[in-house]
Formats: structure tokens, C-alpha cells, sequence
């Protein structure tokens, strides 16, 4: 008989290190470090100590560097391509719009970074100075990290596994001079796996002040959706509320709104209510988002009479508000 | 040389071709790409053997899109058996981690080897039996679940190729040519490349609005020398067919996905894109 597995069962995914072989127990587990698992793996010596474990030799060095920031914002969605990195944009230009806020972006989607194009800041790159390596500023107060500044070309494909790309995010952590920030904004690949694990782990004892989850109309988002607010909800992260991107287009010649995604099973709302989180807002389908992210200019400043910027703005105060700023 | 003797290598004896969905980029219509080609295969002839697995660990859209939701795998002396889109007739059939779940709810939150893991238990241990085509969706990026794919299935590297996905707008270009950049390093022969939501046609007026931009994919494909197997424009018939799709009980019939789809509009350039494809395959 070949068994079928329960993906469910299995340790507390936070008690996973890093770099651990497919069957860790757990670092909480009893069997840490004496499991057949075990055999080979780089903890092994720690793990079956019984001296308390230090996962990770940077974290002290991570909580030190975030000391001066303010607020940590996670903008998070089990499905690709909802506009979490749009939305992220905006966040960024919005708070910075205020001259003396200070901000930050850290863009720890490694594999398809997207960040740099949307805020015009494609062909930068990253310099190393005495304290650190220093972030790109797309103007005085907003500062940007991003693998995609990284690269000798965008045409460059980061083949990266899980303890690959962690080491990068802790070194976004503790090795980029961010300075003094108001606000540190992460966007996130899709899914529930490393790279989400390990922004976690890193910020744990800095604290995350909460996640704003994007998702779309339909319900082929809507359950990757779910699955994320209930990772949130495992590993303890506050949430700060959903958007509903993409609902509803209006015809530019007629006028008439059309539901490209349709929310077959009641959309945002109906999750919101579902999951017992707020419905922070609904920014429409606008074709001027996609065109303001491909040539890297603010959506915002260039069309501010626009029913989407309305959205995203009123959806940013409300964040202001329950981070109560 | 890779091992002909492993597991997966045995395990795949019996599969003739296999297409791998990619797209750098996420929520570009990999899914919908992979259901609605396992969907024209399976119609291609009255015998064609068809199987889709669903390698987006974290994100498995496979299951719903097939109106499958709710299904279960069982197991068997000789592997795991598929669930079947076609009922009794079991010419397409399907493996996700979706059917693993005891509540739909659930999220998978695996590093890198517990992919890894379940990756080459997908290949090895599911019993497919003869198929003329292995359909493989998987997650955006170029990472874990790809590396493994491709190191697991090395041994039947001479069967596997690829389809790349994008739409219109420069930032899922972007990633498309990442994508690209991956399968030239890991040597895997592209069949070509998809442009998905490339114009809405507005149901009131009739107005052509490139919701999402057009042409970028048709553009790219020609300055890469790879071939443009055609365009689908946005078809909100199509996101309701694969998210209305009703959850079922275990064992009943689906009839419904595979007549409905066929009436669609994208069901008729699909096909188009399918012979296309099937032509390189020999
Ligand atoms: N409200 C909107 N109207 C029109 N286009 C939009 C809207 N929001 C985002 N887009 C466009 O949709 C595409 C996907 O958005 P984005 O890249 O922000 O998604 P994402 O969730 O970050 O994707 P990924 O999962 O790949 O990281 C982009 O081309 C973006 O410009
Ligand atoms: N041509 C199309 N017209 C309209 N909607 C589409 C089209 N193709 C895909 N969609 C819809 O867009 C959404 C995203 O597509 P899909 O889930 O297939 O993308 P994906 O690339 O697999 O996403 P992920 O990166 O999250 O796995 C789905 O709701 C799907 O039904
Ligand atoms: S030694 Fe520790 S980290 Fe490594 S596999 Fe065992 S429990 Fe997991
Ligand atoms: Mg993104
Ligand atoms: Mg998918």
C-alpha cells in the first residue's frame, strides 16, 4: 500500500529552521535533533542540546537594525498577481507624500521582483557603504530594497531554493542602512513558504504591527486568500484588514460598469465577514494602474480625480487610523 | 546519465509527452492555461489519455477549476489513484495537493524540502497509468518546486517541454523573460508562448479596452525567436466556469465542465493553440 499523506499534520512551521531536512521535526520537539531526520542536518548538535536554541545568529543583529522602525507592514496574498506589489506602490507614495514621514520598502519577492519597475527605479543599483548596504531612494524620504537591484540584468532569473533566499531577506534586515523609519512596508511573494516564513521569524521579537491582505473578486483567489489569513492566523500575525482589488470596470465609452472577476461565491465581503476581519476597501479595475506600474510613475499624482485613487486613499487612512497614526 | 532505474523514471515509463505550464509572473492564468489544455487534449480524440498535476503547493487552483473540490485521493497497492474529471470514462486525471486537505481552508506552509518531498511522491508514487500527456501547472517563480520538478524528472528530460504564460503589461514581461532565462539554463525545450488577458470586449458597447495592455507577449516572443502560439482575450465566461464550478460529492459524475467549456468562446482559439502545440510534439 502506498500511503497518502496529511499535509497538515507536522510541526509548528515557525519551529522549522531555515535550513532543515524535508522530515524536522520541529526544533520544539521532543525528537529535535535525535530524529532519523536529523542525520546530517546543520543544527543537529544544537537541536539535541538542551541548552535553549538560538535559531538563528542573526536575529539579535535584525531586532537591533529594526529598533529604528517604527512600523512593520506586511502586504500579503495566497494568489499571484491581485496587485500586492500595486498596492505596495501606493502605500509607499502615499505615506511619503508627507514630507516628513520617513519610509521604507522592502521588496522580498525574490524570484519576480517587482517593485523597482513600478516605482521607476528599474536600473539602480545597490551601494555598500561603512554602515551597511544603502537602500535606492526614490526620493527623499523613501527608500527601496529590492533583489532586482541586485542583478547584472532584468533579464537574469534568480534559481533560487528556500535557505537561499532567506539568507537574502535577513541580510534586507540587517544589513540595509534604513535609518529612521516611520513606516517599513514588505511586499510579498505569493504563497505561504519560505520567504513568509522567514520575514516571521526575522521580525518576531521586532514585532509586526500587521498584514493587509489583497485579494480579487473571484473565488479561485478567494480560497488562496482564505489559506492566507489562516497562515496569519497560525503564526500569529495581526491583521489590519482585506482589499478587494480589481472589482468591477467601468467601459471607458459607455460608461457602463462590467464585473470582469465576478465574486461568484460573494467576493471580499463575504470572506471579510467569513473570517471576521474588515473590509478596509475596493479599488476598481482601471486600466491607468497597470499603465502608471509599467512606466513607473505614481498612479496617484497622475490621476488624482480618479475613482481608484479615491479608493486607495480612503483604504490608507483607514490603515493610519486602526495603526492609530 | 540519470538513473532510468529510479522511481519517478519507472513511474513515468508509461507517459508519453510531458508539457510543463510556466510564467514567471503570478495570477497570469497558468491555472486556467494548464485546465483549459488538459480540457482540448482530453477532447482532441475519443481516446486520448490525459493527466494534469498540480504542483502550486501553497496555491493549488487545479481542484476548483475542475469543479473537483471536495475530492479525495485513495490509495492503492499501486499508488495513489487519481481523481478523474470525466467520471467512469478516467481519460483525465487529476493530482494537487488541494486533494489532500481535509478542509479546503488549510494552508500548506512548507519550506523548500517538505516540497521537495512532496514533489517526488507526486512523481512516483501516483498511479497514472498509460497517458498520452502529462499536464504540469506550477506556482510563479523559479524555485523550489521548479528545481525539483526538473531534477526529479531528469531521467525522462527527452519527453519534457514547455509552455510560457504572461500577459500584456511590461511587469509580468518581465518575469516572463526571467522565466525564460530559467528554462534556457535548465535546458527545456519551450513549445512556446501564450498571451492571456490581452483585450476585454465590453458587453454593453462592444468597445475593445485593453484592461490589461495587448501585444506585449506576441512582441516578446518574436524579438526571443520563440514561437507565438496566439492570444487570449479577457472572457469573464471563462473565470465563472472555473470558480462556479460547483463542489461535489465524493463519486458523483462531473459532466458538466467538459460540455460547458466547450461552448465557450476561448475553447474555440484554444484549440487553435493546442494544434499548434501538438504539432512540435510529433
Ligand atoms: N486595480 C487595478 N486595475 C488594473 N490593473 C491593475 C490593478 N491592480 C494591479 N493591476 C495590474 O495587475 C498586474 C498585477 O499586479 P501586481 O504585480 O501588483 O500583483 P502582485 O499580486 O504583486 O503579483 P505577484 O503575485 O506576481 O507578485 C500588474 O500589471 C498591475 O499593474
Ligand atoms: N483569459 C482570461 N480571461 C479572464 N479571466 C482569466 C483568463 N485567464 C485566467 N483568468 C482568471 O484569472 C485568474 C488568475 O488565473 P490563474 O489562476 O489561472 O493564474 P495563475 O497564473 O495560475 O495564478 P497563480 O500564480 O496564483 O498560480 C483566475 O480567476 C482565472 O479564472
Ligand atoms: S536537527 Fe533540529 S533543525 Fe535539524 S532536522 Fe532535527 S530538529 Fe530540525
Ligand atoms: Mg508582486
Ligand atoms: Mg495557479
Amino acid at each position: 500500500m502506498i500511503a497518502v499523506p496529511s499535509p497538515e499534520e507536522g510541526p509548528n512551521p515557525l519551529s522549522v529552521p531555515a535550513n532543515t531536512p524535508e522530515h524536522c521535526p520541529g526544533t520544539e520537539s521532543e525528537l529535535a535533533g535525535k530524529s532519523d531526520a536529523c542525520n546530517g542536518c546543520a543544527n543537529q548538535e544544537i537541536c539535541a542540546s538542551n541548552i535553549p536554541k538560538d535559531p538563528d545568529p542573526s536575529l539579535p543583529l535584525i531586532t537591533e537594525r529594526m529598533t529604528s522602525v517604527k512600523r512593520k507592514i506586511l502586504v500579503l496574498s495566497g494568489k499571484g498577481g491581485v496587485g500586492k506589489s500595486t498596492f505596495t506602490a501606493q502605500l509607499g507614495w502615499a505615506f511619503a507624500a508627507d514630507d516628513r514621514t520617513q519610509v521604507g520598502i522592502m521588496d522580498v519577492d525574490i524570484c519576480g521582483p517587482s517593485i523597482p519597475t513600478i516605482l521607476g527605479i528599474a536600473n539602480e543599483q545597490v551601494h555598500a557603504s561603512s554602515s551597511g548596504w544603502s537602500p535606492v531612494f526614490v526620493q527623499d524620504n523613501f527608500a527601496v530594497m529590492s533583489v532586482g537591484f541586485m542583478l547584472p540584468s532584468s533579464r537574469d532569473a534568480v534559481m533560487w531554493r528556500g535557505p537561499k533566499k532567506n539568507g537574502l531577506i535577513s541580510q534586507f534586515l540587517k544589513d540595509v542602512d534604513w535609518g529612521d523609519l516611520d513606516y517599513l512596508v514588505v511586499d510579498t511573494p505569493p504563497g505561504t513558504s519560505d520567504e513568509h516564513l522567514s520575514i516571521v521569524q526575522y521580525l518576531k521579537d521586532s514585532g509586526i504591527d500587521g498584514a493587509v491582505v489583497i485579494t480579487t473578486p473571484q473565488e479561485v483567489a478567494i480560497q488562496d486568500v482564505r489559506r492566507e489569513i489562516n497562515f496569519c492566523r497560525k503564526v500569529g500575525i495581526k491583521m489590519l484588514g482585506l482589499v478587494e482589488n480589481m472589482s468591477g470596470f467601468v467601459c471607458p465609452r459607455c460608461k457602463t460598469e462590467s464585473q470582469i472577476f465576478k465574486p461568484s461565491t460573494g467576493g471580499a465581503k463575504k470572506l471579510a465577514e467569513d473570517m471576521g476581519i474588515e473590509l478596509l476597501g475596493s479599488v476598481p479595475l482601471d486600466p491607468r494602474i497597470g499603465k502608471s506600474a509599467d512606466y513607473g510613475v505614481s498612479f496617484l499624482d497622475e490621476y488624482p480625480d480618479s475613482p481608484a485613487t479615491t479608493a486607495y486613499l480612503d483604504i490608507i487612512d483607514r490603515i493610519k487610523e486602526i495603526l492609530g497614526d | 546519465m540519470a538513473d532510468q532505474s529510479s522511481p519517478v523514471a519507472r513511474r513515468l515509463q508509461t507517459v508519453k509527452n510531458i508539457i510543463i505550464v510556466l510564467s514567471g509572473k503570478g495570477g497570469v492564468g497558468k491555472s486556467s492555461v494548464s485546465t483549459q489544455l488538459a480540457l482540448n487534449l482530453h477532447a482532441s480524440s475519443p481516446t486520448a489519455k490525459v493527466g494534469i498535476l498540480d504542483v502550486d503547493l501553497t496555491g493549488p487552483s487545479i481542484p476548483r477549476m475542475l469543479g473537483l473540490d471536495g475530492h479525495g485521493v485513495h490509495q492503492s497497492s499501486s499508488g495513489w489513484v487519481p481523481v478523474y474529471a470525466d467520471g467512469p470514462e478516467a481519460r483525465l486525471a487529476c493530482m494537487s495537493v488541494g486533494f489532500l486537505l481535509k478542509n479546503k481552508g488549510d494552508s500548506v506552509v512548507w519550506r523548500g524540502p517538505k516540497k521537495n518531498g512532496m514533489i517526488r511522491q507526486f512523481l512516483s508514487d501516483v498511479r497514472w497509468g498509460e497517458l498520452d500527456y502529462l499536464v504540469i501547472d506550477t506556482p510563479p517563480g523559479t524555485s523550489d518546486e521548479h528545481l525539483s520538478l526538473l531534477e526529479h524528472m531528469a531521467p525522462v528530460h527527452s519527453r519534457l517541454s514547455a509552455v510560457i504564460v504572461t500577459t500584456p503589461q511590461a511587469v509580468a514581461l518581465m518575469d516572463a523573460m526571467k522565466c525564460l532565462s530559467f528554462t534556457r539554463a535548465v535546458n527545456l525545450p519551450i513549445l512556446g508562448l501564450i498571451e492571456n488577458m490581452s483585450g476585454y470586449v465590453c458587453p454593453c458597447c462592444g468597445e475593445i479596452s485593453n484592461v490589461f495592455s495587448t501585444g506585449g507577449g506576441e512582441e516578446m516572443a518574436r524579438r526571443e525567436e520563440l514561437r507565438f502560439l496566439g492570444s487570449l482575450p479577457v472572457d469573464t465566461e471563462l473565470v465563472t466556469l472555473l470558480d462556479a464550478a460547483e463542489p461535489e460529492k465524493e463519486g458523483s459524475v462531473r459532466e458538466g465542465i467538459l460540455q460547458q467549456y466547450s461552448s465557450t468562446s476561448s475553447a474555440k482559439l484554444f484549440k487553435k493553440i493546442v494544434e499548434r502545440m501538438v504539432e512540435q510534439l510529433g
